[in-house]
This record gives structure tokens, sequence and C-alpha cells, in this order.
């Protein structure tokens, strides 16, 4: 363990860095909303619907970080999660059963990562390029599955979809003296369980060990005798098979197909992955990270709406400022540590620690 | 770049566009032997114009082939790719209609409204330019701010409403001048690729360019300013978007800045890749993303001739970028090399011979 140690050191420390930043800056940002707007910022509510309007995004934004973990990048996931709503809100209101749905969405998840993963670790073409393809096909199929937004109308669904965890000790009371409990949905369960799933896949497997080694420099993991092709092909399947599960947990929260669902969720999911300390050269990220990353995202978009800036361009800009702070952030830091950049600009040097 | 290659080994990148084109100019050709024919018709307005697929597909590529321009020497010198391109035009169309709308339109506003939003974007492209020169962040990474808000930024100019304007100028500009048979956008086009080709052929921009893409640090050493050839590329993408934005506004007559050149900054990357151009930076062919851009719009223009409805569009497009990309893969070349080797291997001994 400890001879892996000293080889392994360098880029965890980066992670374990960018990661601690990224909690600081939310506990910060949290705490400062507490403060100032105090209300629903004081609930505990208020992190469960954080939570409870962002699983799908958890869940997208873990594939992400695998495969920008592994050096490359994946756009379809946006697209394959609405194709996978669609497909599996036709399928239930055709008279389709639970367990095949969910089967159905994990079976659409693959079948995309698998191709993307062939084309890319394979055939050696740009993984931009091939799941923007995929991101193209999958939006196209989307409308051609059905044009019409429609609801769920299947009962075992709507209960599945209904039912949330209720967690009455950290609920609040309200006015009239009744204690209203914290109220979790099911797919925050599916979120947090692939978090930590895919937290001891990247950290304690030899797979997620090779990811790392292929993201931080492929040209060395090939010499040190990993299967380069089979990890990149394997971190392209997880990440559609974990697009498709994003699906249906889209699906359990909205109960609704929609062709422009989950518009821009690549996007965001990429945004949450980097503001989580993953960086998009490979080799260095957390899922953990990845989490708050969608948390603070979250946390903009409250403290957006609650401090009344009511016009709707606010939150996009907000959230780009945002984005343009951390990324900000994190080069300096990196590069203050001789890491990720030639040299720092010169009317910084110094000012930072980091 | 020595003489001895052929014409065919210097433009070797350009075949896979060219072969694109036409293998859809022939398949058209069997689909509807009148795809390609062109007449001469008179407007609303009373000019004589030239119409046809041919024209609309040339016309229709207008703003993805100026903004493939830019691009390509984007990617070529940051290895990576500006993904707030759409945004960006989005702003500086907004800002042409501000100024447009401030007062009388004359020939003398719009060419201060067109100057003032080229200012803009300019600033704009200093901005990612500085953030993936100086700060070292991925392209991508970097104009994801961008992307994220400035469509945002665009509605936040225009005051939260989708103005329109209405000028025989502007009606010049996106459609005819009178007198002229050919669309403007395709003149304004033509007028970018002479631009573009005197500065190639009179400074050393696209030497300077390729060298920065090809190895930063070797380019620093022999006294190229690294920094500023990639902030100058991305300031060129910044006019180039302004050209696009003002096209686009002239075209539809109205900005709404939510649909205005959406998910272009895609069609752009795909038409740079298409074109042969490598998306890790170095040698590029700016001639090959025009004939990509134009290769995307006859696709686009040939599935809506064969009624595929407007929203399944992206499905097949995608497959055929799988097939091209398939067809232009590493793999694939690499036999197409060893290939013409062999023949050459063959020539040579023949040579001998004689």
């Amino acid at each position: 363990m400890a001879g892996k140690t000293i080889k392994r050191r360098e880029p965890l420390t980066d992670t374990q860095l960018l990661l601690t930043i990224t909690i600081c800056i939310f506990a910060v940002m949290y705490a400062a909303a507490m403060a100032i707007w105090g209300g629903g910022f004081l609930r505990w509510q208020q992190v469960f619907d954080m939570l409870n309007n962002n699983a799908s995004l958890i869940i997208v934004a873990c594939s992400l970080t695998i495969v920008m973990i592994g050096g490359g990048i994946d756009i379809s996931v946006g697209g394959v999660t609405s194709l996978v709503v669609m497909s599996c809100v036709v399928h239930l209101n055709g008279g389709g059963s639970i367990p095949t749905s969910i089967l159905m969405a994990l079976a659409i998840g693959l079948c995309f990562g698998l191709v993307h993963g062939y084309l890319i670790a394979y055939l050696e073409i740009q993984p931009f390029i091939i799941t923007l393809a995929g991101m193209f096909f999958a939006r196209g199929m989307t409308t051609i599955v059905s044009l019409e937004p429609q609801n769920v109308a299947h009962e075992g669904f709507q209960a599945l979809m209904n039912r949330k965890i209720e967690i009455p000790f950290l609920g609040y009371t309200a006015k009239n003296g009744n204690l209203i409990p914290a109220r979790m949905e099911l797919g925050v369960v599916v979120a947090l369980a692939i978090v930590a799933l895919v937290y001891i896949m990247l950290r304690f497997t030899r797979l997620g060990r090779n990811i790392y080694a292929l993201g931080g420099n492929s040209q060395s993991a090939l010499m040190l005798g990993i299967n380069v092709r089979r990890t990149r092909f394997i971190s392209y399947v997880l990440s559609g098979l974990l697009a498709g599960i994003g699906g249906y947990v889209f699906m359990m929260h909205t109960g609704a197909g929609n062709a422009s669902n989950a518009a821009g969720a690549e996007m965001n999911a990429i945004a949450s992955s980097i503001i989580g300390g993953t960086l998009l050269t490979g080799g260095v990220g957390n899922v953990i990270g990845t989490f708050f990353g969608v948390m603070t995202l979250a946390t903009i978009k409250s403290i957006v709406t609650t401090s009344g800036l009511r016009e709707p361009w606010w939150q996009s800009i907000t959230t780009g400022a945002m984005l343009c702070f951390f990324i900000l952030l994190q080069s300096v830091v990196l590069s203050r540590r001789g890491k990720g950049g030639l040299k720092r600009p010169a009317w910084l040097g110094g000012k930072i620690k980091g | 770049m020595k003489k001895k290659n052929g014409f065919f080994a210097r433009n070797a990148q350009l075949i896979v566009p060219l072969l694109s084109i036409l293998a859809l100019i022939v398949f058209n050709l069997f689909r509807d032997p009148s795809f390609f024919s062109i007449s001469l018709s008179v407007n609303n307005s009373g000019n004589t114009v030239l119409t046809g697929n041919l024209i609309s597909i040339l016309n229709g590529a207008s703003e993805l082939a100026v903004l493939a321009m830019g691009m390509t020497l984007v990617t070529a010198a940051s290895g990576g790719q500006d993904i707030s391109v759409g945004a960006l035009a989005a702003i500086a169309g907004s800002v042409f209609v501000k100024v447009l709308r401030a007062g009388e339109i004359t020939p003398v506003t719009v060419v201060v409204a067109f100057l003032l939003c080229c200012v803009v974007a300019m600033i704009f492209g200093v901005f990612n330019g500085t953030l993936v020169a100086v700060f070292k962040i991925q392209p991508m990474i970097a104009t994801l701010v961008l992307y994220t808000c400035g469509r945002s930024i665009a509605y936040w100019i225009n005051g939260g409403a989708s103005p329109t304007v209405a000028s025989p100028i502007l009606t010049a500009i996106g459609s005819f001048i009178p007198g002229v048979p050919i669309p403007t956008p395709i003149l304004i086009v033509a007028l970018c690729g002479v631009i573009f080709a005197l500065v190639f052929r009179f400074t050393t921009l696209r030497l300077y360019t390729q060298a920065v893409g090809i190895n930063q640090r070797a380019a620093r050493l022999n006294g190229i300013n690294a920094v500023g050839i990639k902030i100058l590329a991305f300031m060129i993408l910044g006019i180039c978007c302004a050209v696009s934005g003002c096209i686009a506004v002239a075209r539809l007559g109205y900005l709404n800045h939510e649909t205005v050149l959406l998910e272009i900054e895609m069609d752009a990357i795909l038409a740079v890749a298409i074109g042969g151009n490598a998306l890790g930076g170095g040698r590029f062919k700016m001639a090959g993303s025009v004939l990509g851009a134009y290769a995307i719009q006859t696709l686009t223009t040939t599935l809506y001739a064969m009624r595929v409805p407007s929203t399944a569009v992206k499905s097949y497009k995608a497959i055929v970028i799988i097939l091209i990309v398939v067809i232009g893969s590493p793999m694939v070349k690499e036999a197409f090399g060893r290939m013409v080797g062999r023949i050459k291997a063959a020539r040579a001994d023949g040579k001998e011979a004689a």
C-alpha cells in the first residue's frame, strides 16, 4: 500500500485540494444565504428540495465525472436522459410495467454507452464529435418517439413517484404548530447510492485507478501495462448506463415526458463536475466534489430566486459568473502548485494562497 | 509544404468533405433529378433573383461558414473549441438591433451598429482568449462561462424582449441587393473568405497560429507571442460571430435571443472536424472547414427535401456524421495510408527499373 501511495500521491492531493475548496465555498455560500435571507434556507427542507430537484443531474454529473477523469468528454448525456424519459413514458402509457421500463432505461443507456465506447476507444475518433452525434441522435429520436408532451398515467408508477421518505427530526414546526417532516424523493436515494458506488469504484477498484491513470497520461498508462482501450471503453459504457439511470430518476421526479426534457443537462453536468474539482484534462477529480458542484449550482439558483432578482436573465448570468470564478480559482491554485499550466500571470504573483 | 508533394497530397484533408458533399449530391440526383435546378425568378420586391436548392444551401450555410472560419483558427491555435459562438452571435445581434432601434436606419447607422457589435464581440473574444491563453483553462471550459450566460446577456441588452427591425438596408443585407441575383449572405461569406486568404497570404498569422498549435513552448522559444496569438484567434472568432449574428438578424428581421443561431456552436465544431482539421490544434485548412459547413447544410437541406420532420432531422444528421468520422478515423486513414504507400513504392520500383 505504501509503495502505491507514493506513485499516486501527486494527482490525489490535487483532487483533495480542489474538493476542499469546493466544499468550503459551498459551505460559506450556504451559510451566507442562511445569514442574509434566513427563512427557507434555515430549514432542512431547503436542502432536500435541492436534492429532489437535482437527483437526476447528480447522477448525470457522476457519469461525466467518470468520463472526464478518464480524459474524455460525453455531451450526449442530456439527450440520452430525455430519450429515456420519453421512451419510458410512452412504454408505461402503452401498458408496460415498471420492471420492464427500468430495463428499457438501462438498455437505452447501455446501447449509447457501447456505441460511443467502441467508436471512441477502438476507432480512436474524437470523443467530442461522437458524443455530439450521440446527442443529436438521442434528441432527434426523442421527437420521433413522441412529439407531444405526456404524463405518466400508470398507477403503480404514480404511487412510486409520489412516495416520499419522511424524516421527522429534520422537519420544522409550521405556524399552526404542526410538525412538517422533511420530504425526500426515492430518486435522491438512488442518486446518493450512485455517488457512493462511483466513489468506491474510482477510489478502491482496479478499474477506478486505471481510469485515473488513463486520464493522467494515457501514454504512461499504456507503458504500465494498463489496457488503455478497454478502460476508455468501459468509462463510456458506465457513462451511458448512468445517463440511463439518470433518465429514469428524472422521470420519477417529473412524471412526464417532453421533447425538451433535460435541455442543457450536459452543460450543467459539465459545469457541476468542474466546480467539483474535476479537470477536463483528465486524471484529477472526485464524485464527492461533483455532488457538491451540483449543490453549489442549486444554491446559486435558490439565492437568485430568493434575493428578488426576478428578471429571467439573472440566474444564468450569476451561474456564469460563479463558473468563471471557480475555473479561475482552480487555474490559479493549480498553477501555483506548478501543475496544469506553464506560468501564472505576473499580476497575480503570490497574492492568492493555495 | 514542399513542392514535391502533389496537389492531392497537399489537399488530402479536403477529400472527406468533398466526398461527402459529392455523395450527397449524387444521392440527391438519383432521388430527384430536378433537385439542383436553378432558375431565375422575380421575388416579392420585384428583384430578379436566382432560386433553387443549390442557392438555398449556399445561402443557408452562410452564418455557419463564417463561424467555421473563425472556429478553425481558434481550434488550430488553442487546441480546443469555443462553444460560446452561438451565444456570442446572439449578443452581437442584440447590440446590432439595439443600436438600429435607437434611431432612424440609414447606411451610416448600419455601419456604426455593425462596428459597435464587432467591438463588443471582440471584447468578449478577448475575455475568452484571456481565460484560455493567460489562465491556461481548457477552451471548452473557459467558453462554457459565456455559453451559460451569453444568451441571457443578449436578453438583458434588449431589456427582455424580442425586438424587430425592418429596413430596406437590412433586407439588402439579409436577402438580396436590388439588381444582384445572388443572395447577399453568399457574397458576405465570399468576402470573408477573400479577407482571410489575403491575411494568410500577406501576414505570418497562419504560420504563427500553426506553430503555437503544434507546440506552444517551442513557438515561444522561437520568439512567437503564443499568448497574443491565442487571444488574437479568439478576437477574430469574435468578429466572425458578429458578422454571422448580423446576417442572422438581417435575414430574420427580428432577434429572439433563445433561438437565434441555436446550437450553431456544435455545427461549427463539426464543420471544422469534417473539414479534416485536427481538433487538437496545429495544421489547419480553412477551406476544409468551409466545405464542411456546406456539407452540413447540404445534408440538412436534403433531409428537409425528403420531408423529414424538422425535429427529427438531428437523428439522421447524427448517423451521417458518424459515417463521415468513421471514414475519416485514424484506423481507416491508416489503412488508406498503407495502401497509398504501397502504390508509391510500386511506382518508385517502376522508375528504378526504367
